[in-house]
């Protein structure tokens, strides 16, 4: 049977059918739609939703040693997290498969960087692979698990924005019977890694690494595709898509496998065309490799090393290594009809509780230390009021930071409610023991917002639809010795700015925890919508502060769009005039 | 070794054989559900598809673009600029921002529908008051009709979406039962009927 399946659903649909027992991740965009997926198979496969990254691959690790088939989900950054067991595991190696799902996000559509994984294979050594569409996809995910048991080692795929967010038709199998009983076995110099047995580990490392490289070049998942002599493209992922489009007469190298790197197969390309060119997203890592071989090629000469690649892209390369004019087809719009419409950003919805903290954030002379989460929208204009974003967690720590190095004005942090259980929880505890004096709000809208609604330890129940113990935020707070600990409604907007006044003038540190939920995850609005009284309205513009999407102004009165209203009544709250009212009373 | 550059003869032609297809809004407008039944509609008829669309960051109310490419053998989910058959758009400045991605000959069917984005309302920038014109020179075929009035009419303004898909499915030649059995396999059972007549409505409206 086949179906039409994005690429993270493939995954999804490939662990279940190679008889993965154990998923676990950490959601963030591209990589989300994995587990919620596979979570369709929870009698067959258990998933969870880790507090962070690094939880989530030891859990795999764990369940891996006891010989249970896992994979492990995650965004490319979140690899960072990951980045500790991934780097020993790799020492260890695996007992039953280990595949480490990573999403890249070239062009940044979702990210604050667009690192390159491939990076991470080479740093752990490491086998990686990497699909180009939804049937590949499915297909690496069993490699992946034969690949890992085969050699004992965890293997990265490596996804990318446009392969885990297409759709292409994959034809769907059923589930293999487990492959291997279940029980860990004592061997210490295998699973002990302290330096007497991390040093026989470290050879056999270097050991592995050869043989996987053999394997590489006989795999089926890197091939040969002979076409014309005189051009020869080595591609992955994406990318060969893209190259199929604009080099149909090109003969290609697809690597699928693409770590280590095949080099008898590399090599055996290379004599069979005149000229090779390397089509790889972001960094130079092929291109490096092939020149070290001794083989001369193009690559970053042509392609970008920046932002996503597009046949658009591709077709600029070609014209540039053809000494050609850009086609007309890859050239920009005309600017008469298009050159300045207006920019669409993403913004806070309509009744978004995190609006009423950043307004009465607007309201104190401070510097925000933000993080990463919907409410990084509240950076952008007109709201403006977060002045840093880095990393999971530093909005607590760099909070901290500023205090330590005297910053003159008070400091802020700001982060949401996974955000805190993903990595938060040590920050505060940071500033509790050293005795910092920075206020840390955590904007709790009771879920994993940003990436489509997760469940988190705060939620009380599990992305496997179970209830578990609902982890208050105040009480961490409390047990970190945190000793001045508020919670505030977020629509009640003179308590919340006297609160954060309060805490802020404090020389103690104040955790704020702003809690209301998420309006899109509760599908409710908070009240009728609201209308502009035009007799009223003084055209001030403060409510338009706000930001809110439901207000739209072409100049001079606003007008509140009654479809998107949720009824908050912030704008009332900030309108000097109280030009607000509830629309079925105007028409009463 | 440098590359020595091809002849004007060697550089092949685009692949012209793969439709390809533009959907644009603003999120929350349904986007996505259309581009879903568009390429199921196109599997139905036995051809391969592949789409694109990005989520996350860019569904709190930024522009949403997905892309549809059916045919014999598609290979890339994201299409070549000016080759899209039809854009269909939910919004008139978003069908003006995906100009650059309609062939020249291509068919745009749009929605008269204004929502006023963030950057406006807070003054920083100014919604074109020309639009109507501008989508009239920028699109030669150009079908521009009012989506939620006719989505209003029979009941549902949320059915827009289907209302615009109605109007753009003549253009791309998929069997009409493939589309009735797409809509039927993408909406909630109770939505069917609503959407179904969405889908006519537009077809009527082209």
């Amino acid at each position: 049977m086949k179906e039409l399946l994005s690429g993270n659903e493939a995954i999804a649909r490939g662990a279940y059918e190679a008889g993965v027992t154990v998923a676990t991740g950490y959601p963030g965009t591209p990589s989300t739609e994995i587990l919620e997926t596979l979570a369709r198979f929870k009698d067959d496969v258990y998933c969870e939703w880790s507090p962070n990254e690094k939880v989530a691959f030891e859990v795999a690790a764990g369940a891996s040693l006891s010989g249970a088939r896992a994979i492990v989900t995650m965004k490319h950054v979140g690899l960072n997290v990951a980045a500790d067991p991934l780097m020993t595991l790799a020492y260890t190696g695996t007992v039953g498969g280990l595949v480490a799902v990573v999403a890249d996000d070239p062009g940044m559509h979702s990210s604050q960087n667009e690192q390159d994984t491939r990076h991470f294979a080479r740093f752990a050594k490491v086998p990686m692979l990497e699909p180009s569409d939804s049937r590949e996809a499915k297909e690496m995910v069993a490699l992946g698990l034969d690949v890992s048991e085969e050699f004992q080692t965890p293997v990265i795929l490596r996804s990318s924005t446009r392969v885990s967010h297409s759709r292409s038709l994959v034809t769907l199998s059923g589930r293999a019977a487990r492959q291997r009983p279940l029980g860990f076995e004592k061997n210490p110099a295998r699973f002990v890694a302290v330096p007497q047995f991390a040093r026989g580990m470290r050879v056999r490392l270097e050991e592995r690494l050869a043989r996987l490289s053999e394997a590489a070049a006989r795999s089926p998942a890197n091939r040969i595709e002979r076409r014309g002599r005189r051009l020869g493209v080595v591609t992955s992922g994406i990318d060969y898509q893209y190259v199929r489009e604009v080099y149909p007469e090109a003969s290609v190298l697809k690597l699928g496998w693409v770590y280590p790197f095949p080099n008898a197969l590399i090599r055996e390309f290379a004599a069979a065309v005149d000229e090779i060119l390397i089509v790889e997203e972001l960094d130079d890592i092929l291109e490096q490799h092939v020149l070290a071989l001794g083989i001369p090629c193009q690559g970053k000469t042509v392609v970008p090393r920046i932002g996503e690649l597009s046949p658009d892209v591709l077709l600029a390369s070609r014209a540039k290594l053809d000494g050609k004019a850009v086609p007309a087809e890859a050239r920009t719009a005309s600017p008469a009809a298009t050159g300045d419409l207006p920019g669409r950003p993403p913004v806070l919805c309509a009744g978004c509780p995190h609006r009423g903290i950043y307004h009465a954030l607007n309201k104190c002379n401070v510097v925000v230390t933000g993080d990463i989460g919907c409410y990084s929208l509240g950076a952008l204009p007109p709201l403006s009021r977060m002045d840093t974003l880095l990393c999971m967690g530093a909005g607590v720590t760099m909070a901290h930071g500023m205090d330590k190095a005297g910053e003159p004005r008070p400091v802020v942090g700001i982060l949401g409610d996974s955000t805190f259980f993903h990595s938060g929880i040590t920050g505060l505890l940071d500033i509790a023991y050293n005795r910092g004096a920075s206020t840390i709000i955590v904007v709790d809208n009771r879920t994993t917002a940003m990436t489509g609604h997760q469940p988190h330890p705060g939620t009380g129940r599990t992305l496997m639809g179970d209830p578990s113990p609902r982890v208050s935020i105040e009480d961490i707070g409390r047990a970190c010795g945190i000793n001045n600990v508020a919670t505030v409604d977020p629509y009640d907007l003179k308590n919340t700015v006297r609160v954060l006044k309060g805490a802020i003038a404090s020389e103690e540190p104040w955790l704020v925890v702003s809690r209301a939920p998420c309006l899109l995850d509760v599908r409710q609005t908070l009240g009728p919508p609201l209308r502009v009284d035009e007799e009223v309205c003084r055209e001030c513009g403060a409510c338009l502060k706000l930001g809110c999407p439901a207000l739209e102004c072409d100049g001079g009165i606003p007008r509140v769009n009654p479809l998107l209203c949720a009824g908050c009544g912030l704008c009332n709250q900030v309108c000097p005039a109280g030009a607000f009212e509830v629309e079925k009373e105007v028409a009463s | 070794m440098k590359l020595q550059p091809a002849n004007a003869e060697t550089v092949p032609s685009l692949r012209q054989e793969t439709t390809s297809v533009v959907l644009a809004g603003v999120g929350g407008q349904g986007i996505l559900l259309a581009s879903e039944i568009v390429a199921r509609a196109a599997m139905l008829a036995g051809l391969d598809v592949k789409t694109n669309e990005v989520h996350g960051m860019a569904q709190r109310g930024g522009s949403v673009v997905a892309q549809i490419r059916f045919g014999a053998e598609v290979f890339s989910p994201l299409l070549v600029r000016r080759t899209a058959r039809v854009l269909g758009a939910l919004e008139r400045i978003e069908a003006l921002r995906q100009f650059d991605l309609v062939a020249p000959d291509g068919l745009a069917v749009v929605s008269s529908e204004m929502i006023v984005p963030v950057t406006v309302s807070s003054g920083q920038a100014s919604y074109p008051a020309d639009a109507e014109a501008r989508l009239r020179s920028a699109f030669p075929r150009l079908i521009y009709l009012d989506a939620v009035e006719i989505a209003e009419q029979l009941g549902n303004r949320r059915v827009a979406n289907l209302v615009v898909l109605g109007a753009m499915a003549g253009e791309l030649g998929l069997p009409d039962e493939g589309w009735q059995e797409a809509i039927r396999g993408s909406v909630k059972p109770r939505h069917v009927d609503v959407n179904l007549r969405a889908f006519a409505a537009g077809k009527e409206a082209s």
